[in-house]
């Protein structure tokens, strides 16, 4: 180890003396240069490394495995495995367990999306300056992110209770027959959002609280005194001003709705009549129920291209915020 | 109303007599009770004797008889101690493999220049685009070819690597004056020495919002330790409540139910309370996790 620290300390000492050699070699020399460039940038490569083993067995090794698995299929649970190219993919496409799924996910996205960043930031502007009181309220409305998922759900669990439950001892009275909140198929899916944007709008708040602070207040107090009331401030002052906030905290929120599914797991198992069957879990089911790997693995591989686009969009905001290498 | 101007004081003094912003905070207050109405049903429910019947279950009243009999079965019944411990090992395995990657990692995107360094810098940054959670069928795989299946390592080796962690050493480290370090160099100080001694001890606030999130994240981690672990003295205290919960549906014992609930929040939920402020500022850097 003391060797690697002592070639760091040279790099350190003459930083600019590297370059000026390299580039001062002619072409016939590129192979000197990398390996004197590597040798500058070996100690570098060892800090990573613990770093790299890891993402390259569990991300990008776990990518391109899925990749090979999504080709292979075995003929019965026991049979050797043999490449079957895409029919995998044409399989789970017309599985109507999965296409059902998509449906799901996607009316689960914006029915959580959209109703939870609506809240968040209703909370946000209504508890965006700082005091005992706000700050009591931030930590009302946080709450739900703390707890995991599951323990969420095993509380719902009784809210949604048929007749003795939470939700029907209070309001259910009010109606004239009583919905089997998680047992009615054309229920099912809205109940489990509901939970999802308990959980999940504090959260949201936070970043716009954040995103809240750079609304400059004179600006505010100028725009009502040429006459603009809150709803015209909100319009043409705090949204534009919180465009970035809104699309991390959309991206993010989509990544939720894909990947943040413990409560199917715990509350419907993917029912009534696989209405509320999520990608993520139908993924589990061929896996785990099915030992169907070749049909999860195209499964997957269909989410995380479908997941593409956003991830491309979200890359391009981190590197904004990280301010790049 | 006095009360409720005096939350308006140091509002803009033209902008203090409208009404719509008054409705909005109305509004988020009614919504803030009805966002605590499932925590505090778990504390009346907790402590609601069986004796009020199934029927007075939903009752948010506080029973007038109470009593810890639901804690003491959910005790019995659930092993949650053992769960308990188990989402222990876990998380503080997780965090201490973690603590060592991401200042090595995060410290040579600080302070070294390297070939490749953008290169490396985007595959750092892929992963926290790839959610972990979608590659659980082929980590599954690895994890059972690797010997790992149904252990506490298997659980945790997934996220020993963190490109958040990572990206957050670098600001903290970037932040910190090279006077410091090439003082330490004049005196001879290695490379571990001055991260070890310089590096590390002044980037603490770095490394504890660091560590409320990757243990509140892996505290509350469900569907992959659902698939590595199958014997039940191995499970973390999120698959425990599960199976508790189903257990305790078919009794339609939903005291026992609230009181294992919060037997396993609880620890969370303390913590925030008393480190509050931490707690939210570390969540804002977060954003995904």
């Amino acid at each position: 180890m003391r060797s690697i620290s002592r070639r760091d300390e040279m790099s350190l000492a003459e930083p600019a003396a590297l370059p000026v050699a390299t580039s001062a070699a002619p072409r016939l020399h590129v192979l000197k240069r990398f390996t004197s460039s590597f040798k500058a940038s070996l100690p570098a490569y060892l800090l990573l490394l613990p770093s790299l083993v890891f993402l390259a067995l569990f991300t990008y090794g776990a990518m391109g495995r899925v990749l090979i698995d999504a080709l292979y299929q075995r003929a019965t649970p026991k049979a050797p495995v043999r490449f079957v190219g895409l029919d995998n993919i044409s399989a789970v496409l017309a599985d109507p367990a999965f296409t059902g799924a998509v449906v799901n996910n996607l009316i689960y996205a914006v029915g959580t999306v959209v109703p939870s960043i609506a809240l968040a930031l209703l909370f946000a502007l209504a508890l965006s300056r700082t005091h005992a009181v706000n700050s009591a309220l931030r930590a009302a409305l946080f709450l739900p992110v703390l707890i995991p998922m599951v323990a969420a759900s095993a509380l719902f669990l009784f809210i949604f209770l048929p007749n003795v439950g939470l939700l029907d001892y209070y309001i259910g009275r009010l109606l004239p027959v009583l919905p089997n909140w998680l047992g009615d198929p054309d229920i099912a899916l809205y109940a489990i959002m509901v939970i999802t944007v308990w959980k999940n709008a504090g959260y949201y708040m936070l970043f716009f609280l954040a995103g809240l602070q750079a609304v400059p207040e004179d600006v505010m107090e100028a725009a009502h005194l040429d006459g603009a009331g809150p709803f015209m401030r909100l319009r043409y002052i705090i949204l534009p001003e919180l465009k970035p906030t809104f699309l991390f905290v959309t991206v993010i929120a989509i990544l939720n709705a894909v990947t943040q599914v413990d409560h199917v797991f715990v509350m419907t198992q993917g029912g009534p009549s696989n209405s509320t069957n999520l990608v993520l879990f139908y993924i589990y089911q061929q896996a785990v129920e099915h030992y169907d790997v070749g049909k999860a693995s195209a499964a997957t591989l269909l989410t995380l291209a479908a997941l593409m686009g956003l991830t491309a969009l979200s890359f391009r905001t981190m590197a904004n915020r990280e301010g790049g290498p | 109303m006095k009360l409720f101007d005096a939350l308006w004081k140091d509002a803009p003094l033209a902008t203090r007599g409208e009404i719509t912003p008054k409705l909005g905070f109305l509004l988020t207050v009614l919504l803030a009770i009805v966002w605590l109405i499932p925590f505090l049903w778990m504390g009346v429910a907790t402590l609601r004797p069986v004796s009020d019947g199934i029927n007075a279950m939903a009752e948010l009243m506080p029973s007038l008889k109470p009593t810890l009999d639901n804690v003491r079965d959910a005790w019995e019944i659930g092993d949650f101690p053992r769960y308990t411990l188990n989402t222990t090992i876990i998380c503080t395995g997780i965090l201490l493999v973690q603590f060592v990657t991401i200042t090595l990692a995060g410290f040579a995107f600080a302070r070294l220049n390297f070939a490749g360094k953008t290169l490396i810098f985007y595959l750092f940054l892929m992963q926290l685009m790839l959610v972990p959670v979608l590659l659980i069928v082929p980590n599954l795989k690895l994890v059972a070819q690797l010997g790992l299946y149904d252990t506490l390592a298997g659980v945790m080796m997934p996220f020993f690597a963190s490109a958040f962690g990572t990206f957050l050493m670098r600001q903290a480290f970037e932040a910190i004056p090279t006077e410091l370090e090439d003082a330490a160099l004049i005196d001879g100080a290695s490379l571990f020495q001055r991260i070890r001694h310089i590096y590390v001890p002044l980037s603490m606030p770095s490394f504890s919002a660091f560590a409320i999130i990757s243990v509140t994240s892996h505290w509350n981690d469900f569907l992959w330790p659902l698939m590595v672990i199958n014997s039940p003295d191995k499970r973390p205290l999120t698959v425990g409540l599960s199976v508790f919960t189903k257990t305790a549906e078919g009794t339609q014992a939903w005291g026992t139910i609230a009181a294992g609930t919060l037997m396993v929040i609880a620890p969370l939920l303390v913590t925030f309370l008393i480190f509050q402020k931490r707690f939210i500022s570390s969540f804002v850097t977060s954003g995904i996790k």
